[in-house]
């Protein structure tokens, strides 16, 4: 092959090998969420009401225990109720979960994290949960929110300060 | 042949075919295919210095790394951008040459038997390097690393081994923790650094492994990097938000593909493709049909001198010396290690006892392949040679790797194929041009820079040349013997190559000469 040839090959490559670089380092784009969604996050951690009532430790089983266990005297179950919770979105059910407490004996914390996507704008959104072994759901909070595409709403859950908490929405 | 085997045989031609344009536009010694592995080191030292810079201005922190890397790219384009770009860049041509490296070992079968060590530390690799390009991807801690570093916990998540969800962490800007990006800043030094041991343990069973690639393409790789850096330096794509989801990203395919995949299939079904794909990549040197490997190596210690050319010439060190055993004068003998043994022959090859003019009819060399041995070659030589006719006699001796010389055969050509050409001892050209009064020999291979056993055609053309022991005696003629490594699979070349060596022979003075003498 002639020289000039052999160089125009050469260059020919090279440029073919940047463009194939220089593309695929940030083409094609992807669309990760599209312009009129947004996501919903579901995300907390929140232990279960044990299963079952505490009772009084008997006097027979009080002297079985060693002298320095014998100051509690209630026993209450180790293991804890699933947590349900509920999200409805106007009206239409949009998420359910039965969560199982973490651990061996069940006894630990029930966790979440999900995303869940939605079309962006006015909704109503209710969010219910029940952390015992009843049909009552105990916890609920209904409210209207306004989701801006792309603007991610973290639904949380805390008991001490009553219950959910809708995180982000533009209100 | 079998379907895949056919199929196979149309990947190599392809593979052949666009190595041979290739060899046309560059020359065999700068054809990038051929230096795909010397190339991932290139790049990589590319990414190793290029990253060491840009490192220094590297803030870890929330608040922190953002900002650093806008610095760069904007306040200090000129160098500290452009060394980002490289960084990228080169990053993405360590994978597409990673990639093209794998896909021409496995086409060329070069995985299996004692290569398998190469194949499974390779497939390892694969995944450090992956996890190092990801890790990069994440402290610049723009929308891209928010993306993917959220798919990727949410990914983790799925595996049964965290009782509370990581993914948890990164569920607000308020909860987010400075520990992570001190955790990926201090991953990625350290990943590099097991990337490099495994390279350093991959190649550890080649001799002579060609990690870097010939100046020229070196220095034209960079300046074609240094160019795309400049025309399109690396950018980020605005500061990651916990609250904002980001949309619409520009994703650095080479790295990031796995992202997309999360989105459309679960997490599950992306763990059962990756390492489901990994199992398969690293069990592929043991999986039917079964590998024919030739008998390895064995040593005759009688007609050992403990010489070490064996030992220089194996290209994947299989053969070693120790202490000799046998009460010999000679300090030591060599042992083959059969695990790391491609039975290739080249050993057989470089023994000076490897040689026809001994007179014991069954003699031994010092080392031999089981399955064909140097008397037994002789012997068959002999009687090829025996039945040539017609006016320019010739032998031609090829490798079972490149295309087939048994295809030439006819009244005037005798053709011996060997494992490799470099199995071939230098003597056995001089006992047929001297012996047997053939006109010429022709020496023919794999292509030159493309051994399928790495070293063979380089260790002939210099045994030949008489820079290498066992060097072809000069009583040999050089005019009547000839070197042709073929650039392709079709047999009409070899053949056109014979003919106008034939020609050059019958015109050739020499050849009167020699025959008068006769
Ligand atoms: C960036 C990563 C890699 C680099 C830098 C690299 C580099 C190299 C080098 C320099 C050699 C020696 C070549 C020679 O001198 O003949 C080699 C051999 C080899 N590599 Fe890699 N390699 C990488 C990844 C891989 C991967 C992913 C695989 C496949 C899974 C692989 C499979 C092999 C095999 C099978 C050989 C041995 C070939 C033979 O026995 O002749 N490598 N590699």
């Amino acid at each position: 092959m002639p020289k000039p040839l052999q160089y125009m090959g050469q260059v020919l490559f090279y440029l073919l090998f940047v463009v194939v670089i220089g593309f695929f380092s940030t083409s094609p784009t992807y669309t990760h969420l599209p312009p009129d969604e947004t996501l919903i996050k579901l995300s907390f951690s929140h232990a279960g009401q044990h299963v079952g009532a505490c009772r009084e430790r008997t006097p027979e089983e009080l002297a079985k225990l060693p002298q320095y266990q014998r100051k509690v005297t209630t026993v209450c179950p180790r293991e804890r109720s699933d947590v349900v919770v509920e999200l409805e979105l106007d009206g239409k059910k949009l998420y359910h979960v039965v969560m199982k407490p973490a651990g061996f004996s069940r006894s630990g914390n029930s966790n979440i994290y999900r995303r869940i996507p939605v079309k962006a704008g006015k909704h109503t959104l209710k969010a219910r949960l029940k952390d015992h072994d009843g049909d009552d759901y105990n916890y609920v909070r209904d409210e209207t929110v306004n989701l801006v595409a792309g603007r991610i709403m973290v639904i949380e859950f805390k008991a001490e300060t009553g219950g959910f908490i809708f995180k982000n929405h533009a209100s | 042949m079998t379907a895949t085997k056919q199929k196979r045989s149309m990947v190599r031609r392809a593979q052949f075919a666009l190595e041979g344009a290739l060899n046309m536009v560059f020359g065999n010694g700068l054809n990038p295919l051929y230096y795909l592995g010397a190339l991932g080191f290139f790049f990589f030292w590319v990414v190793v210095i290029s990253g060491a810079y840009i490192y220094a201005f590297y803030k870890t922190g929330i608040e922190l790394s953002y900002p650093s890397v806008e610095y760069l790219t904007n306040e200090q384009w000129y160098f500290g951008g452009v060394m980002r770009s490289l960084h990228r860049y080169a990053s993405d041509a360590l994978v597409l040459v990673m990639a093209l490296h794998l896909l021409r070992e496995y086409i060329m079968g070069r995985y299996r038997g004692a290569r398998w060590f190469a194949w499974f530390t390779g497939v390892l690799l694969i995944w450090l390097i992956f996890a190092a390009g990801i890790n990069g991807y994440w402290m610049v801690w723009d929308k891209l690393a928010q993306f993917s570093t959220v798919s990727t916990v949410e990914w983790l998540d799925w595996l049964p081994i965290f009782s509370e969800p990581m993914s948890r962490s990164f569920v607000t800007q308020e909860v987010l923790n400075d520990r992570f990006f001190s955790l990926i800043s201090f991953a990625h030094v350290t990943l590099p650094l097991f990337i490099l041991f495994l390279l350093w343990v991959h190649i550890m069973r080649i001799s002579k492994p060609v990690v870097n690639p010939s100046r020229g393409l070196a220095t034209w790789m960079l300046l074609a990097l240094l160019v795309l850096s400049l025309v399109e330096p690396a950018l980020s794509q605005g500061p990651a938000d916990m609250a904002l989801e980001p949309t619409n990203l520009n994703i650095d395919w080479f790295y990031l593909f796995i992202y997309p995949l999360l989105d459309a299939w679960t997490a599950g079904q992306v763990w059962a493709l990756v390492i489901g794909s990994t199992l398969l990549l690293a069990v592929l040197p043991w999986l039917p049909p079964r590998f024919k490997n030739i008998p390895v190596p064995e040593i005759h210690l009688n007609d050992c001198s403990g010489c070490r050319l064996c030992v220089a010439d194996c290209p994947y060190e299989a053969v070693i010396m120790r202490p000799r055993s046998d009460g010999m004068h000679f300090a030591e003998e060599a042992v083959v290690i059969a695990d790391r043994c491609v039975s290739c022959g080249i050993c057989a090859g470089a023994c000076p006892s490897s040689n026809p003019f001994r007179g014991e009819e069954d003699y031994m060399s010092g080392i031999e392949m089981p399955s064909i041995t140097m008397s037994g070659l002789r012997t068959s030589l002999r009687s090829d040679l025996e039945k040539l006719s017609g006016r320019v006699r010739l032998l031609v001796v090829g490798c079972d790797n490149a295309v087939s010389v048994l295809q030439l055969q006819s009244a005037s050509v005798a053709a011996i194929s060997l494992p490799c050409i470099a199995m071939l001892p230098p003597s056995f050209i001089e006992f047929a041009l001297h012996e047997h009064h053939v006109d010429g020999v022709l020496i023919s291979g794999c292509r030159a820079g493309d051994c399928y056993h790495r070293l063979g055609v380089l260790w002939t053309e210099q045994r030949l040349a008489g820079k290498r022991e066992p060097r072809l005696r000069s009583r040999a003629e050089r005019k009547r013997i000839k070197l042709f490594w073929s650039v392709s699979l079709d047999i009409k070349e070899l053949e056109s190559e014979l003919e106008s060596f034939r020609a050059s022979l019958t015109s050739n003075q020499t050849l009167t000469k020699v025959r008068e003498e006769r």
